[in-house]
């Protein structure tokens, strides 16, 4: 008799994992960055375009894989075709990625959110230098936010070659952010469930690449949701329910992170005028409060030809404050996340409750995420019988917790940050793209459409619309082709890879080289999940061709 | 010669109190960017309050306690506001060392703000500099006191959880070993499931229905 799979409690459970899984740290922080880089609102029309062309029917064909096969992705491939378990592999071995410094993110998070509940909030004042006359060099040169966050947090290193020692404070939030993770793991489904430009081209790629980031497509984890559904559950409905969701929450992360920008770079704008102020008012003596914002340009041309020998000695320190170059300033990311946001909440009124809520919203997020990165790992794990024979769920559960944290760590040294913004550049972009394509390819031209087709129908009820026939042949696989040689001749044409280190005697970004092995380090996070669809294709080949050589003298 | 007497002195006085001069201070005040629209004009009356709170802070200096108001010399007094002030000796002939000023105004410095309405940011001795009054810290980070409550509500969770998680399945193995003693023994005992006992049907062998005719009747005799 089959074993009984384990099942979602509802179907609103599976939609919400989705959800969760899919509306991710993306949304709030790489979304806006992309609309603000290309162009404003006009960035939506590639965007939706996208999401219809190439997000849905990607979305709407994995988790019809997974609830048609009911198994997580390694088995769902090999199902497929045993050749093709090497994408199986390939996916978990992303995820396995992902889960290592995705819950970084949370740690930080969690950090941020325990410090929320002071006042004043720590990042909104320098601390005093060593004998209490000033404010910290490092502090005044930047700004108290990234001082607090490159300095306080991270205890950054100069550079990615000084490793620096494990920092306690953050290797304690990670600690923290992992058990937190387990505890929701912990059960299983069941307790998861209970989420002028357009001519561009590179506008295009951008939409196209951040829509299939953003669903989160190629981890294996919607496989593994979609497993657990019963087999006659409306997927295509989920599909689209899924992918709208979460194009709508990232639009609307962009209307609020817009308005923040707004409120940073007029507050920014304001700071710089009256410093320009004070520094004219102090060095010429001149009546206080005479200089307004309005009449300064009055002012400085009047002080230039009365006093010009006085005014040039003044005039290198003068900075030209302009709204347009605060507004211009885009950032993504963690810096977008950990300083743009909170030098915006230090400003408000009330500002622990707003950093408290926040955080705890990060939080939410990003565990969410994690869920799904973890469920893509698990479900492969507890689908095979021979783990599931000697360990108990919960055990391979704090398995897995157990040496992601422990890989994490390496996260939490005084260089981690750098080597966290290579996880975050290189370990998913150009393999999830392949693995998606290779997905696409099996499913429509090894496993064949036609009969895919005839089993969703038998299983769901529903004819399979000509729409998702059309994208899954031939627009979606010639998209991800056309970004993924986009990508591969980016990375050549830029030569050496560059990232930007933290000067603390200047206070600001600095661009630099990798170093040789960091650079290794990146072409293997590449190679290790790209290379298992060839290699392991090429195993059982060859094993094949074995066992057939053995019986063939018997036969 | 009272005349020559009075000029001489102003020139000494002139001279000891210039812009850069040995021992000299420059302050400036930001009168109306501290108090708005209760700002007060800057007039003389207020320059021998000055002069007054720097006599008061060197006469708490040891061996100045005889330093007078008139020890005291303003000039350069300009529309920001901002002046040069030094500290003479009681021979006015030369000024105090600047390291006794700044010692006396840094330990004074409180008062001589409040006086004035203003603080180390709108009264500015340039060249001294404040001691600024370092932010209150809890002698334990309050970060680690909530992460310590966090982490301890999580780890009870995982650890009932866990216990639970055994616990079930206990009772499942012990369960499922007493269906398997009964499967063993099935032809002799009646099985229970759900507390419904159900007869293996070739024991009892069914009940026979009369509407449906037995086969040898079916077939008419040959």
């Amino acid at each position: 008799m089959e074993k009984v799979r384990p099942q979602w409690g509802h179907q609103r459970q599976f939609v919400l994992a989705c959800i969760s899984y899919a509306v991710g740290l993306g949304n709030v922080w790489r979304f806006p960055y992309l609309c603000q880089l290309y162009g404003g609102g006009s960035f939506l029309v590639p965007y939706l375009i996208m999401l219809f062309v190439e997000g849905m029917p990607l979305l709407y064909m994995e988790l019809a894989v997974g609830q048609r096969m009911r198994q997580g992705s390694i088995g769902a491939w090999r199902t497929i075709s045993p050749y093709l378990s090497g994408v199986g592999i390939a996916s978990v071995v992303v995820s396995f990625f992902g889960t290592i410094y995705y819950n970084v993110i949370n740690a930080w998070s969690f950090w941020y959110l325990f410090h929320s509940f002071q006042d004043p909030l720590p990042w909104s004042v320098c601390p005093l230098n060593g004998n209490h006359t000033g404010y910290e060099e490092e502090c005044e040169k930047a700004s108290s936010t990234q001082y607090f966050w490159y300095r306080k947090t991270l205890n950054i290193s100069p550079s990615i070659q000084e490793t620096g020692g494990l920092q306690w404070e953050p290797a304690l939030c990670l600690i923290l952010a992992w058990l937190m993770v387990y505890l929701c793991i912990l059960r299983g489904t069941e307790s998861t469930g209970k989420i002028e430009q357009l001519a561009n081209p590179k506008t295009w790629v951008n939409a196209a690449t951040q829509i299939f980031f953003s669903l989160g497509l190629g981890f294996g984890s919607l496989i593994a949701f979609a497993s657990y559904n019963e087999p006659s559950s409306n997927c295509q409905k989920h599909a689209i329910t899924v992918s709208l969701i979460n194009s709508s929450t990232s639009i609307f992360a962009s209307i609020v992170t817009f308005s923040i920008y707004g409120f940073k770079a007029t507050f920014n704008y304001e700071s710089c005028l009256n410093k320009v102020i004070l520094l004219l008012t102090n060095s010429f003596d001149l009546e206080d409060g005479s200089v307004t914002a309005s009449n300064l340009e009055q002012v400085k041309d009047y002080l230039a030809s009365t006093d010009p020998s006085r005014y040039s000695e003044v005039f290198p320190l003068i900075k030209n404050c302009s709204l347009e170059s605060e507004l211009d300033t885009a950032v993504q990311g963690t810096g977008l996340a950990f300083i743009v946001y909170t030098e915006a909440i230090k400003n408000m009124e009330v500002s622990q409750l707003w950093s408290v809520l926040y955080f705890f919203m990060l939080l939410v997020l990003g565990i969410g995420s994690m869920l799904g990165n973890t469920a893509a790992i698990l479900t492969p794990l507890t689908d095979s019988k021979l783990i599931t024979s000697h360990l108990p769920k919960e055990a391979i559960s704090g398995l897995l917790c157990l040496i992601s944290c422990a890989v994490g760590l390496v996260f939490t040294m005084e260089a981690g940050n750098y080597w966290f913004d290579i996880f975050n550049e290189y370990a998913a972009t150009l393999s999830l793209l392949l693995i998606v394509l290779v997905e696409t390819i099996a499913l429509c031209y090894v496993y064949g459409l036609r009969r895919f087709e005839n089993e969703l129908q038998a299983m769901t009820g529903r004819a399979l619309n000509w729409y998702w026939k059309a994208m899954w042949a031939c627009v979606s696989p010639l998209l991800i082709i056309g970004l993924l040689l986009f990508y591969l001749s980016d990375y050549i044409l830029t030569g050496t890879l560059q990232y930007q280190a933290w000067d603390a005697t200047q206070g600001q970004l600095v661009t630099k080289d990798y170093p040789a092995y960091a650079l290794a380090v990146i072409g293997l996070l590449v190679a290790s999940s790209t290379m298992c669809i060839p290699l392991v294709a090429l195993g059982i080949f060859i094993m094949h061709r074995y066992k057939r050589g053995d019986t063939a003298p018997v036969a | 010669m009272l005349w020559l007497l009075f000029f001489l002195v102003t020139v000494i006085h002139a001279e000891l109190c210039q812009p850069d001069a040995e021992n000299a201070f420059k302050v400036r005040l930001s009168i109306r960017r501290a108090l708005g629209d209760k700002a007060y004009v800057w007039d003389t009356n207020e320059e021998s309050l000055f002069r007054a709170m720097v006599a008061f802070s060197m006469r708490k200096v040891p061996n100045r306690e005889t330093t007078e108001i008139s020890h005291v010399l303003l000039c350069n007094v300009t529309q920001r506001v901002s002046f040069w002030f030094v500290v003479t000796d009681p021979s006015k002939n030369h000024t105090l060392p600047a390291v006794e000023v700044q010692s006396a105004i840094r330990m004074n410095r409180n008062r001589i703000n409040n006086v004035f309405f203003l603080n180390d940011q709108t009264l500015e001795f340039l060249e001294i500099p404040s001691t600024i009054a370092p932010p209150m810290d809890p002698p334990v980070p309050i970060w680690i006191i909530i992460f310590g409550v966090i982490f301890c509500i999580v780890i009870v969770a995982i650890t009932l959880l866990v216990l639970s998680g055994i616990r079930q399945r206990r009772r499942k193995n012990k369960g499922s070993s007493e269906v398997d003693d009964a499967e063993e023994k099935c032809e002799n005992t009646i099985t229970i499931e759900n507390g419904i006992p159900c007869d293996p049907l070739d024991l009892k062998g069914g009940h026979i229905n009369d509407v449906f005719v037995t086969e040898d009747e079916r077939l008419t005799p040959l």
